[in-house]
């Protein structure tokens, strides 16, 4: 997951802020809602699933229905999160780094469809590796999604 | 594994099969990500804080177009498709090697992240296996 210690500690000057931003120092609790049980079952449905899908392909298993159904259940998920976070956007309390937030959850809603796209096309083990990768991947996210919302304006 | 061999048994692989299917789907899915992690942070960079560190960004940028370039060629295929991966991934092998080997040596020259700089540790080291890993599947493709 890509560091950037002191981008967190000293917000870039300038800012990527598109509106004159007021002091409003938010409660940690509210991380722009990316912090709470939603991203931890998130993360914990990821990585059961990423596991099982890596124990798949390497019995050399094509991803079967419920494989496929499974990680739409998690698109499901990752889509309420994401949409949670976008409306708690105009809900007080931005990332100082509201672009790179943005970013990252039109990567992160986009992500679990992907997969399963690819994962349709190739119906062989290798379809397994591809779910598992990306199960694999979203917990690296959303992390990083939830690292990008703690740095808030002027908090 | 050695299990009773299915019609999809991935070893009855034909040598004329796409580049990007198989392994290479999943090789395919990891350039998708990185071109995507890639692009968005040299977009972000470029289009807010360019003059913080120019150089960083720039490469920032070229890294980015030389994953979305390997990911092209690995899902168009074929003769041309194979010629742009090969040229993307070699490029990124160097590019990895000797931005790593200057972001350790000279910090001042870069004091933004890109996806190569210490060779890849802020992705995991990634960044580095991948275009390995690309090589390796291009050759064990040759026509």
């Amino acid at each position: 997951m890509p560091k950037s210690p002191n981008r967190i500690a000293v917000p870039p000057s300038g800012g990527p802020s598109f509106r004159p931003k007021t002091n409003t120092t938010a409660p940690i609790s509210t991380l722009c809602r990316v912090n709470g049980p939603l991203s931890v079952a998130t993360i914990v449905v990821a990585l059961v699933l990423a596991v099982w899908y890596l124990i798949r392909a390497a019995l050399n298993r094509p991803p079967s229905r419920f494989d496929l159904l499974a990680m739409g259940v998690l698109g499901v998920l990752v889509a309420v999160l994401v949409l949670v976070a976008v409306a708690g956007l105009f809900d007080g309390s931005r990332p100082s780094d509201t672009a790179t937030f943005s970013g990252y959850l039109i990567t992160t809603i986009a992500f679990a469809p992907t997969g399963f796209v690819l994962a349709r096309m190739e119906p062989t083990r290798w379809g397994s590796l591809i779910l598992g990768v990306a199960c694999l991947t979203l917990p690296v996210l959303v992390l990083r999604l939830q690292q990008i919302a703690s740095v808030v304006t002027g908090g | 594994m050695a299990e009773p061999a299915s019609p999809r048994d991935t070893k009855a692989r034909p040598r004329d099969a796409a580049l990007g299917s198989g392994p290479g789907r999943v090789l395919l899915t990891v350039y998708i990500i990185f071109a995507v992690a890639a692009g968005a942070r040299a977009g972000v960079q470029i289009a807010l804080k360019f003059s913080e560190a120019p150089l960083a960004y720039l490469l920032s940028a070229l890294a980015a177009a030389v994953y979305i370039a390997a990911t092209v060629g690995l899902a168009i295929g074929g003769k041309k498709g194979r010629l742009i991966a090969l040229t993307s991934c070699s490029i990124e092998m160097v590019g990895v090697l000797v931005v790593g080997t200057l972001s350790i040596g000279d910090k001042a020259a870069f004091p933004d992240q890109t996806v190569w700089s210490d060779f890849g540790s802020g992705y995991g080291y990634v960044p580095l296996v991948l275009p390995m890993i690309g090589l390796f599947w291009l050759w064990k493709n040759r026509a």
